[in-house]
């Protein structure tokens, strides 16, 4: 088994404070390794997705120590976060988070232009990632003229645009219906057989029967974790 | 990321709505042209003021009566007085001393009437004293003066207004109902803000005093000293003589009073800056409910926007280039609009606005662009550089 790229030791967050204080991670340890396929399960409440937020560098822990790629991101400031979010990983959100009013070509753009890509090159780039995700007819629609399967498939198509070692995908199919759901995991799949290591939450066992790996989130610890 | 990119999402992001951001610029819009329209009429009320008054001339004196201390008696001015300032050897500075008296007149020619607000009884010297020059026709005469002849001079209003279209001159037109002729045209001296300085007649004092006001007092005499550089001198024989006649001893307040054009110029800038102030006030008031419109709308769309910058620093944007983009948004917006105020602003002040023909103050354009400015680019960017300081998590979830 080759280096873990995610380790996480000890990992505590508080949200609020004094009596009000909510503990989301109460001291969570987990390792993936590179190339893995691992879905997190957990109740609502359980912590899975303040977990998988810290892994994706958008969100800080309260304390405990969050090594990618066996370097401490604690260590990095504003611009190195912004980088590895750009370069290292891509996020898919359970609400798609497009920017609206922009068309589907331009929201996967997006990472690119932040990257430095050059206009002719972005362009080439952009298209071969919805070629991916079956949508390069849908390059020109606003994401208020696409289903919820397509939004989504847009956006993993932003999130693997920029070809990233990681791609954390927080519920990618909560929103969907059952074939737009396949249609999200066969891509994610492919993903994960192109040697990408994958990290998603999900709430459906038929999702996590994708992953190589099942974790269970209890009150913000790994409560089991089986092999798949 | 290079500027070029941010330029585009800025552009994007003011075209995105473009209802919005057109009232954005409207506000700035409106609240840049009103500061240059309103400073630019009040320069223009105070400008022709000091022309009018130039026009009068640098070298001239105006003694009008005023009431005396208690106790002591008034006398009027009379046309003897100034008779006795015109003396060579008593006042040697004193070129010419016009006796003037002035009244309301109502004027009508054929089936047209028109009130002249003032109707002017004087010698021919008082032409030259105050810069008067005819258009058509030709002045009244000292002949006329001594004859108390019912000729008249006119206005350019007046001229206008009793005949629209013919030529005036040799017609004959009805002073409260007594005739006069009118054998001349003064060319145009225009308006000074506060009144019609073509709204007047002028005709022989005697013929005046005869048929309109009586032979009472004079309600000015008008010197004019030999040179400007005599003006002070005139203005000390004038004192010396008046004094003498009216028998005002040491230290008692004078029954009249003498004013340079200088203190009169002095008086009346006094005035129009008053006026200009209040304008100006109103304006920075009308700059200020604008630039709170554009406060107003440019926290609205960062704080509706706050998810965007959370997606966009979700994706690796830095801050820097999410502030940039917003930093421009605001700024083509107060640009845009401050230009479009400026433009209006200089439109506006072509036209005549109550009677005053405004002038540009090139300081407030750029002060009203300046603030505008400073109002947009504040307000758009203080919001959004505390949204691009947030973590992505806390922007996106953001409601």
């Amino acid at each position: 088994m080759s280096a873990p790229v995610i380790e996480v030791r000890d990992l505590r967050k508080v949200y609020g404070s004094g009596d009000t204080a909510v503990h989301a991670l109460r001291g969570l340890d987990l390792t993936v390794a590179r190339g893995e396929y691992l879905a997190i399960m957990g109740t609502s409440g359980s912590g899975k997705s303040t977990l998988l937020n810290i892994l994706g560098c958008l969100d800080a822990p309260s304390s405990g120590n969050y090594l990618l790629d066996g370097i401490d991101t604690a260590e990095f400031g504003e611009a190195q976060l912004g980088l590895l979010r750009n370069r290292k990983i891509g996020f898919v959100f359970q609400s798609f988070n497009l920017i609206p009013r922009t068309t589907a070509l331009a929201n996967v753009e997006l990472p690119l232009v932040y990257a430095g890509v050059r206009r002719k090159q972005r362009r080439a780039r952009a298209l071969a990632a919805l070629q991916m995700v079956g949508l390069v007819d849908r390059a020109g629609h606003r994401p208020n003229e696409l289903s919820g399967g397509q939004q989504q498939r847009v956006a993993i198509a932003r999130a693997l645009v920029t070809a990233p070692a990681i791609v954390l995908a927080d519920e990618p199919t909560g929103n969907l219906d059952t074939r737009s759901s396949e249609d999200v995991m066969a891509i994610l799949d492919r993903l994960h057989a192109t040697g990408r290591t994958v990290v998603l939450i999900t709430h459906e066992d038929d999702v996590a029967a994708h992953a190589q790996r099942v974790v269970r989130v209890v009150d913000g610890r790994i409560a089991t974790g089986v092999a798949a | 990321m290079r500027f070029v990119e941010v330029l585009a999402f800025a552009v994007r992001g003011v075209t995105a709505n473009k209802l919005r951001s057109a009232l954005t610029t409207l506000g700035i819009m409106i609240g840049v042209a009103s500061v240059i329209l309103l400073i630019a009429v009040g320069n223009g009320a105070s400008q022709s003021v000091q022309n009018s008054i130039a026009g009068l001339g640098t070298n001239v004196l105006t003694i009008s009566p005023q009431r005396a201390q208690a106790g002591s008696s008034t006398k009027p001015l009379t046309t003897a007085d100034a008779k006795a300032l015109a003396d060579p050897t008593e006042a040697p500075a004193v070129k010419s001393a016009s006796p003037v008296v002035s009244t309301s007149a109502t004027a009508a020619h054929a089936e047209v009437s028109y009130s002249i607000s003032q109707f002017l009884g004087t010698d021919p010297a008082y032409f030259s004293t105050t810069n008067s020059s005819v258009a058509e026709g030709a002045l009244f005469s000292t002949d006329d003066v001594t004859q108390g002849r019912k000729v008249v001079v006119i206005g350019a209003t007046v001229a206008t207004q009793l005949f629209p279209t013919g030529n005036p001159v040799g017609e004959t037109i009805l002073v409260n109902n007594i005739p006069f002729t009118v054998v001349g045209v003064l060319a145009s001296k225009g308006s000074n803000g506060l009144q019609d300085a073509d709204d007047t007649a002028v005709a022989p004092l005697t013929t005046v005093q005869n048929a309109l006001t009586g032979y009472g007092s004079l309600n000015q005499i008008v010197v004019q000293a030999t040179t400007a550089d005599t003006l002070d001198a005139a203005q000390a024989q004038v004192t010396t003589i008046l004094d003498g006649r009216h028998k005002i001893g040491f230290g008692q307040t004078a029954d009249y009073r003498v004013l340079s054009q200088q203190q009169l110029l002095t008086a009346r800038t006094a005035t129009t800056d008053t006026f200009t102030v209040l304008l100006a006030s109103v304006a920075a008031i009308s700059l200020l409910v604008g630039g709170i419109g554009v406060t107003n709308i440019m926290l609205v769309t960062v704080t509706e926007r706050i998810r965007e910058i959370g997606i966009r620093k979700a994706v690796g944007a830095r801050r820097s280039s999410i502030l940039g983009q917003f930093l421009l948004e605001a700024t083509m917006l107060s640009l845009f609009g401050g230009a479009l105020g400026v433009a209006a602003g200089f439109i506006g002040t072509r036209f005549t606005i109550a009677g005053i023909q405004p002038v540009i103050v090139p300081s407030s354009v750029l002060l009203a662009f300046a603030v505008s400015a400073l109002i947009g680019l504040f307000f758009g960017s203080y919001p959004a550089s505390r949204a691009a300081g947030l973590r992505p998590i806390q922007a996106l979830r953001h409601e």
